[in-house]
């Protein structure tokens, strides 16, 4: 089971959510920290990092004794990381995606890889719970190849929590694709429903079932709800505004932590999200039999 | 000889655009000042990054000599001096005008990028 946690509108509570979910499963859970730009859940769980591995990303490297100044290189590049112009055949690896078509297509074999370092992945673990994050290294702007590398240590023996970054772009879309379910948490206010929205709209096509978490639960106005009642999406769990949980925040700590009766509240979100995709996956098969 | 203007729109009295790889249009004139071609540059203007290198290509498959512009980037000069297109950066006004400054000697061509990289 995958489940990632997205939201859409920063600082709603992905990670206090994702935190709180991973540590009340125990030694079932695998959290996942996908927000390798600001990777915070390591602040909350304070996790044993028992190892890190660089990742790079090939970016071409041209051989001009080889070169024919033919251009499929160029023509093939959709992100103009490289380019026959003049007597040349320049590149600019900070623009690379790392495809490596431009190696396959090089009728003289003249391109071949070198790497760039996008950041580091760290492994370790927080009491029972697996614990991975991605780190991305200051200056670099792609974050997706360096999210599919933390994706690839998921462990399909667990229950395995994405927690992704705020937006609706790349690094959200690269986080939740290939999830069972995707926890939207937000706010009952105009900000944290606007975003959610967006994120919503972004993540559906995916086809991946989504409910709502709402934190601070009793502030704002009741524009969420109603929106989730339009828009057929599960309000599985609401947080209200709490001064003992925001100080424990405040001091990095878990919201199970603080206040540990929402461990039973955390495993009910989980056993509602299992039914879910339960059902959903009964309902799928259906037609087939 | 051609000499490129980033230009806002097609004809020789348009006002140039500052901008390289985000101009709408790009002029060709000869040294004598007459109009060659107008490259429409709406496929870069919408890019999502990589617009000043296309446009250098653009204008070193057009054997361009010159190009006369407000800003260019890092990505774009190398890619000009590549071509071996010298870059007279920091120009403005009307095309035509820009043109008949550099005829008459008035530009100073440029020795590294004048704009930073966009992100």
């Amino acid at each position: 089971m995958k489940i990632a946690v997205a939201s859409g509108k920063g600082g709603t509570g992905k990670t206090t959510v994702a935190t709180s979910l991973a540590a009340s499963l125990g030694r079932r859970a695998q959290i996942l920290d996908c927000d390798v730009e600001e990777p915070n859940c390591h602040i909350l769980m304070s996790p044993e990092i028992e190892s890190s591995e660089a990742i790079t990303l090939s970016t071409p490297l041209v051989d001009m004794s080889k070169c024919n100044l033919c251009g499929k290189c160029g023509e093939v590049c959709n992100f103009s990381a490289i380019l026959t112009i003049g007597k040349t055949t320049l590149t600019f690896p900070e623009m690379c995606h790392g495809c490596g078509g431009c190696m396959l297509l090089c009728p003289e074999k003249a391109i071949s890889e070198t790497p760039r370092e996008l950041g580091v992945v760290e492994t370790g673990s927080f009491e029972d719970v697996e614990f991975v994050q991605g780190r991305i290294r200051i200056g670099e702007a792609m974050a997706p190849p360096l999210i599919k590398a933390v994706k690839n240590r998921l462990n399909p023996n667990k229950i395995a929590i994405l927690d992704a970054p705020p937006g609706a772009s790349c690094p959200v879309i690269n986080t939740v694709k290939g999830s069972d379910f995707v926890i939207m948490v937000t706010e009952p206010t105009p900000f944290g429903l606007h975003d959610l929205r967006i994120a919503v709209e972004a993540i559906e096509p995916l086809g991946i079932p989504m409910g709502v978490v709402l934190n601070r639960s009793d502030i704002g106005d009741h524009e969420v709800q109603t929106y989730c009642g339009e828009a057929r999406l599960p309000l599985m769990l609401q947080i209200p505004f709490d001064r003992q949980i925001a100080e424990g925040y405040s001091r990095g700590k878990m919201l199970i932590q603080t206040n540990p009766d929402y461990v039973e509240k955390f495993i009910g979100l989980f056993e509602d999200v299992s039914r879910f995709v339960r059902k959903r996956s009964e309902t799928k098969q259906e037609p087939q039999s | 000889m051609k000499i490129a203007i980033t230009s806002s729109g097609k004809s020789l009295d348009s006002p140039m655009d500052p901008r390289f790889g985000r101009a709408p249009y790009i002029i060709i004139a000869n040294d004598a000042g007459e109009l060659l071609e107008v490259i429409d540059n709406a496929a870069n203007v919408n890019a999502m990054r990589g617009a000043g290198i296309q446009a250098a290509k653009s204008l070193a498959d057009r054997g361009v000599s010159v190009l006369l512009t407000g800003h260019c980037g890092p990505n774009a000069f190398t890619a000009l001096q590549s071509a071996g297109i010298k870059v007279g950066s920091d120009q403005s006004g009307v095309v035509k005008d820009a043109l008949e400054k550099y005829r008459n000697g008035g530009v100073n061509f440029a020795n590294g990028p004048n704009a930073e990289a966009h992100w």
